[in-house]
């Protein structure tokens, strides 16, 4: 099972959909509510993390009888330091996207706890690729 | 929770007049659960995915759909019978209907003791307060009190079941209040009846299968439609008479037990950040957004099913808005604190608290997820084929629930009588609802 959704920079009021689906997707099958809680949270995150940074963004989750596999691949300014975005408290935010409730700098680090194979990879002023695998057993 | 008490059946105090039901479909669309179908021309129920509602009642035309209550009569097999009489059941009558003139009609009718159930509702103030202040796990802890919103947790979040907060509500309380009063007093208890008059059927369903090993004091749920026809029959027929009983005992409610019911009643006594949502599309909605992560910070969420809370329930009579007034009236004669809420406390503290609510998930393909997840991706690709049109007439309430049951061998394409109606006939079809609707994606 495939599912994929486009993501608009700065789109806020859609950020969450991809979230929404895929845990629809995978409460409708089944998976544990534990597992799905991780999922949502991740990804919640993740697709924040495009809407609130890049200009736009393309995320695609395969759910496989075991795990789901979450990539987020977008075109935007890119992270020039991933160690110290990965750093929980650090945030590049602006104050309207802090405003907003987002932007807290919290993002990577819970990404990171949520999933069971969590790699990032930027290239600063081309894009950010994250990928979230999450084993439901 | 063991296996045994997840695999209790629901007791539904619904049910389906086949010989009245014309199969018109309204019903299975406004289904929150998607319980109903259509077959050989008749609604038919799904009964470990029915939460009792209402809403089919609500939409039937017919009246096909019918509430499980108890004769009236059965108070008669007790010596002592005792109303409980929910608040919203005086609000329905017009103002020159007066609380004694409806009082005295009922002990005319035969009841012995006449009881407000929202007596127990002052004891659950702090009560709520404390549960939620000391509660370990996850907030919003949800309220108890709607069991339609209890049930609809078990079966389509059943991740949230344990945020439900394990108090019985205000009706349990009292009516384990009074058989307590009857049984200090030396009364045998098969003497002593309880009977409780309900505005919707979910409260039916309620008592006659709690959950968990609870079980209720009362021994019968009379329609609260059936018993306003009655009374106000009498007042038709007889006008307003003396009864010289005619005095509500405890009649002194307080003004938080009388709005006890009303949007608001819980939430507005919480302390700290509470939400008060009523009505299933607004109750799902949040449910959902709250699954999604996307709501932080609330601590108690008072959810019921009904829209107006209980002033919509689907057994009670007049405007919903109009009965919301009245209440409102009552509520500002009223004392702050119920005057036996002290008495309430020593009594009732040990009936307070509520076993845990079990997670019932409904399982939509199958219990493997190998299975579940091939039916789901063949769902999908037939969802494709399908019209999308949502027009029930296979029987389904939408495509998407028509290719679950074809996966799940409960229907097949032949069903979709769209694309019947295409096939003999294009032109039209196509005239109506576009070509791109009818290429196969």
């Amino acid at each position: 099972m495939n599912l994929s959704f486009q993501i608009q920079g700065g789109d806020f009021t859609s950020a969450g959909t991809a979230s929404s689906q895929v845990r629809r997707t995978l409460k409708e099958l089944g998976v544990d509510a534990s597992v799905i809680k991780r999922v949502v949270v991740a990804l919640y995150e993740a697709e924040v993390n495009v809407v609130a940074h890049a200009y736009r963004g393309t995320i695609s989750a395969e759910i496989s009888p075991d795990k789901v596999f979450m990539k987020l691949v977008d075109e935007g300014p890119g992270i020039t330091d991933i160690e110290k975005a990965m750093t929980p408290g650090f945030s590049t935010a602006s104050q309207e996207v802090r405003e907003m409730g987002f932007g807290a700098g919290m993002g990577l680090p819970n990404i990171c706890r949520n999933a069971d194979v969590f790699n990032i990879h930027s290239v600063p002023g081309k894009g950010t690729t994250v990928e979230i695998t999450i084993q439901f057993k | 929770m063991n296996m045994d008490q997840q695999m209790k059946p629901f007791h539904h105090a619904l049910r389906i007049r086949k010989e009245i039901c014309i199969g018109c479909s309204r019903c299975i669309r406004v289904c929150p659960t998607e319980a109903l179908r259509v077959i050989d021309g008749k609604a038919k129920l799904h009964p470990e995915w029915c939460i009792d509602c209402g809403e089919c009642f609500k939409v039937c035309p017919v009246k096909a759909i019918v509430v499980e209550d108890d004769d009236i009569a059965k108070i008669f097999r007790y010596k002592h019978r005792i109303l409980l009489i929910p608040s919203i059941f005086f609000a329905q009558f017009e103002e020159k209907l007066t609380l004694d003139a409806i009082k005295g009609i009922l002990y005319d009718m035969g009841f012995t003791e006449l009881c407000t159930v929202e007596q127990g509702a002052d004891l659950l103030v702090d009560e709520i307060n404390r549960y939620v202040a000391e509660f370990e796990g996850e907030k919003p802890v949800i309220s108890s009190y709607c069991p339609a919103v209890v049930r609809l947790i078990q079966i389509r979040f059943p991740s949230f079941a344990d945020r439900i907060m394990r108090l019985i509500p205000p009706l349990e309380i009292t009516a384990q209040y009074y058989r307590n009063e009857y049984e200090k007093n030396g009364v045998p208890l098969e003497d002593v009846g309880i009977f409780y008059v309900t505005p919707c059927a979910a409260k039916i369903a309620a008592i006659k299968a709690p959950v968990g090993g609870y079980i209720s004091p009362i021994n019968g749920v009379i329609n609260m439609s059936e018993l306003y026809n009655k009374v106000f029959l009498a007042y038709k027929q007889k006008g307003i008479t003396e009864n010289e009983h005619c005095t509500l005992i405890h009649s002194s409610i307080s003004s938080v037990g009388v709005r006890w019911s009303m949007v608001g009643g819980e939430a507005d006594i919480f302390r700290g950040r509470a939400l008060a949502i009523d009505s299933m599309p607004n109750v799902i909605e949040f449910l959902e957004r709250l699954e999604n992560e996307e709501i932080k910070g609330i601590d108690f969420l008072e959810l019921r099913a009904c829209d107006m809370s209980c002033c919509g329930g689907i057994l009670v009579q007049d405007n919903r808005f109009l009965i919301k007034e009245r209440i409102d009236k009552m509520a500002e004669e009223l004392p702050e604190k119920h005057m036996l809420d002290q008495e309430f406390r020593n009594v009732c503290s040990g009936y307070i608290p509520m076993e845990p609510v079990e997670p019932r998930a409904m399982v939509k393909y199958h219990a493997d997820l190998k299975i579940a997840l091939q039916r789901m991706e063949e769902a999908r690709r037939l969802r494709d084929q399908l019209p999308d049109i949502d027009c029930s007439a296979c029987g389904a309430p939408s495509c998407e629930a028509l290719a679950d049951d074809i996966v799940c061998n409960r229907a097949t394409m032949k069903h979709c009588v769209i694309l019947h109606a295409h096939r003999a006939n294009p032109e039209m079809m196509e005239k109506i609802w576009g070509k791109k609707r009818f290429i196969k994606k």
